[in-house]
């Protein structure tokens, strides 16, 4: 075996004439997507990913640095809601009930003369939490179902398909007006537990289907004629692989859940007062609407924006982990 | 004998019925030696490649009988446990397309390292040196900086060569090379050849090269088993055939190749297609394309006859064929 490396195609590529007619042009063509182009790997060629690309994307994107601000200073608020208000939500002077805006209390009075500002900052804390919490749930549960039934396949797939239709046929106000009507406590887990009951059927049809088409791979195939365990393949080949598409119907779900929860808190069968929620000051606010409509318009105009910054966001991850869109 | 596939019969149970991929092949191949496996694709040739590996989508394939012995073990009669540490270590396999056969979330030097870690138990970083390593042997030029790089960073010549060092990292008897560089462009297929071919002498191992290109097989291979509807209709050293093919199908093969000497005139083409495998013609398999079938051949399944003690050739009329007498 010659020791010196003996390299034509990687000269030829190494010219970066990626145009000539030579036999090595397509060679060079490929090369090309290297950063740092021609001049080949030198010590700024960064190793580049699915997920390094999709960070590129997203960085020069508008819609994802606008959503992710929101999102960021919404999680900073529920984290520590007194960092911009100084009163307490549960400070209430019924002097003041319906009283529109002053100085020091900007959104005005609700109903009971609670200050609308602190209530809506507060309220934050439930909606971030359902949030993040039921589309982990969901995400968890979904896949590991979904990518257990697409991986067996067979009866194990037949059976979860089966059961997932069961959920999808269960209407979720419906389901969440009997279910939740029975919770006697009044904390977010329930809520948190009634959608994952509910979602998790949606990414585990999604989370089937990404891990049959990644299973029919070939290098799901080679690994195997390699010697990789059954574990191995799953967790090393198969799910990074198949991750993607969970990732981006989660993140756009988060937005529902958001939305869910407020309605759910609306109906009287999420969280109930003394709890903070956007939904309760909504559903409290709406009898005063001719009077007040300040106290309805910000916890409501909050969720809205809360929501649309999830979704922006889903989308956007989306659009940067599909690379049929590059 | 590092390999002996004995009467193997495969099929896949499909909604339109019962597809015989590989219907009674037998071939053998030692250390150090080139066994190619010539053939169309539908041939049952990459499916008899998967059955040795143990590789096989079950279901919708079965093997249906056969036995493949490696060192004299039956394959089909260990567990998957067992099977699965021969996999890799002791056998190995290259695939067509190394774009696609490569992960492409996992840097190669992970991927590489993955052999290491599997079956040596080694700790990530002591693979990521040996996978430099291999990535030398391949000769990939600069690996110890390219070994963080991901597979579609490479060139599709150098991808391939990783795809080798992959299978030959733990240095196996025994390697099954399926069609390794239908993907390249000529000049590229000739280099990667050229390594394979170094690489197999100097570790000794037995190579089954699966491809449909007569030209690749002359250079490199021992011998041919030439397989057609799941069948092995000629086996022979590699000599022989091209000196006097005891097939028709094989003559229609050889037939087939461009050649300088005939530049100009229309090239030939065995007429017809290759059956579908699930109606596999009574009689010789081939006969509805044979331009020597009789009426023996479309009844009678001819078995592979003894040409010489390294030849056969299923053909009821192989001394007419070998003696270029057509009809």
């Amino acid at each position: 075996m010659p020791e010196q490396p003996y390299e034509p195609e990687r000269a030829i590529a190494g010219t970066g004439m990626g145009g000539t007619m030579d036999l090595g042009a397509s060679e060079a063509v490929t090369l090309d997507r290297t950063p740092g182009g021609p001049a080949g790997p030198g010590p700024a060629d960064r190793p580049r990913s699915l997920w390094s690309d999709a960070w590129r994307d997203l960085r020069r994107n508008p819609v994802f640095l606008v959503s992710g601000l929101i999102i960021v200073f919404l999680v900073f608020i529920s984290l520590w809601p007194s960092a911009i208000t100084s009163g307490s939500p549960f400070t209430c002077d019924l002097a003041k009930a319906q009283d529109g805006a002053q100085p020091g209390h900007p959104f005005g009075y609700d109903g009971q003369g609670c200050d609308v500002y602190t209530r809506t900052v507060y309220g934050a804390r439930t909606s971030v939490t359902v949030g993040l919490c039921a589309t982990l749930g969901v995400a968890l549960t979904g896949s590991v179902l979904g990518g257990l039934a697409g991986w067996f396949g067979g009866p194990w797939d037949s059976v979860l398909s089966r059961i997932t239709d069961v959920f999808f046929a269960i209407p979720v106000v419906l389901g969440g007006l009997v279910l939740l009507s029975v919770v006697t406590t009044n904390t977010v887990w329930p809520v948190v537990g009634f959608m994952v009951l509910l979602g998790w059927p949606q990414i585990s049809r999604i989370a089937r289907g990404s891990v049959i088409t990644v299973k029919q791979n070939d290098y799901v195939q080679a690994a195997r004629a390699l010697g990789a365990s059954d574990a191995r393949i799953l967790l090393r080949h198969i799910a990074p692989n198949a991750v993607a598409p969970v990732i981006v119907v989660a993140t756009i779900a988060l937005g529902t859940y958001i939305s869910l929860e407020a309605t759910l808190s609306y109906l009287g069968v999420g969280l109930k007062p003394p709890s903070i929620s956007w939904g309760i000051d909504i559903s409290a606010a709406s009898p005063y609407l001719r009077n007040a409509p300040h106290a309805l318009l910000w916890p409501s105009g909050a969720l809205a924006v809360t929501v649309l910054a999830f979704i922006m966001l889903g989308d956007a991850v989306r659009d940067a982990l599909d690379p049929k869109l590059r | 004998m590092l390999l002996e596939v004995r009467d193997l019969h495969v099929e896949f149970r499909t909604r339109d019925g019962i597809a015989h991929a590989v219907n009674g092949v037998s071939y053998s191949v030692e250390a150090g030696e080139t066994l190619a496996v010539l053939g169309e694709s539908g041939s049952g040739k990459s499916v008899t490649a998967q059955a040795v590996m143990g590789i096989l989508d079950v279901p919708p394939g079965r093997i249906t009988g056969g036995r493949i012995l490696f060192r004299g073990q039956d394959l089909l009669k260990l567990k998957g446990e067992e099977r699965r540490r021969i996999r890799g270590a002791e056998m190995a396999m290259i695939f067509q397309d190394a774009l696609s056969a490569l992960n492409p979330v996992l840097s190669v030097g992970d991927q590489l390292g993955e052999m290491f870690v599997v079956h040596r138990g080694m700790s990530r970083k002591d693979a990521r040196a040996r996978a430099v390593e291999l990535m030398d042997r391949v000769r990939i030029p600069a690996a110890a900086q390219r070994v963080r790089d991901y597979p579609h960073q490479f060139s599709g010549g150098m991808r391939q060569r990783i795809m080798i060092a992959m299978a030959l990292a733990l240095e196996p008897a025994l390697v099954i090379a399926d069609e390794p560089t239908t993907a390249l462009d000529v000049t590229v297929q000739a280099q990667v050849m050229d390594l394979l071919a170094d690489l197999q002498r100097e570790y000794r191992m037995g190579l089954t090269l699966i491809t449909h290109d007569l030209g690749v097989v002359a250079d490199v291979a021992d011998k041919i088993a030439v397989m057609y509807a799941g069948r092995i209709v000629e086996s022979a050293p590699v000599h022989d055939i091209y000196k006097a093919p005891a097939h028709p199908y094989t003559r229609g093969l050889l037939d087939s190749i461009p050649r300088l000497d005939r530049k100009g005139r229309e090239l030939y083409a065995i007429k017809g297609l290759p059956p579908s495998l699930m109606a596999v013609p009574a009689g010789c398999s081939f006969n509805p394309r044979c331009p020597m079938a009789q009426d023996v051949c479309r009844t009678d399944e001819p078995p592979l006859y003894e040409v010489d003690q390294q030849r056969g050739s299923a053909c009821h009329f192989w001394r007419e064929c070998l003696h270029g007498r057509r009809g």
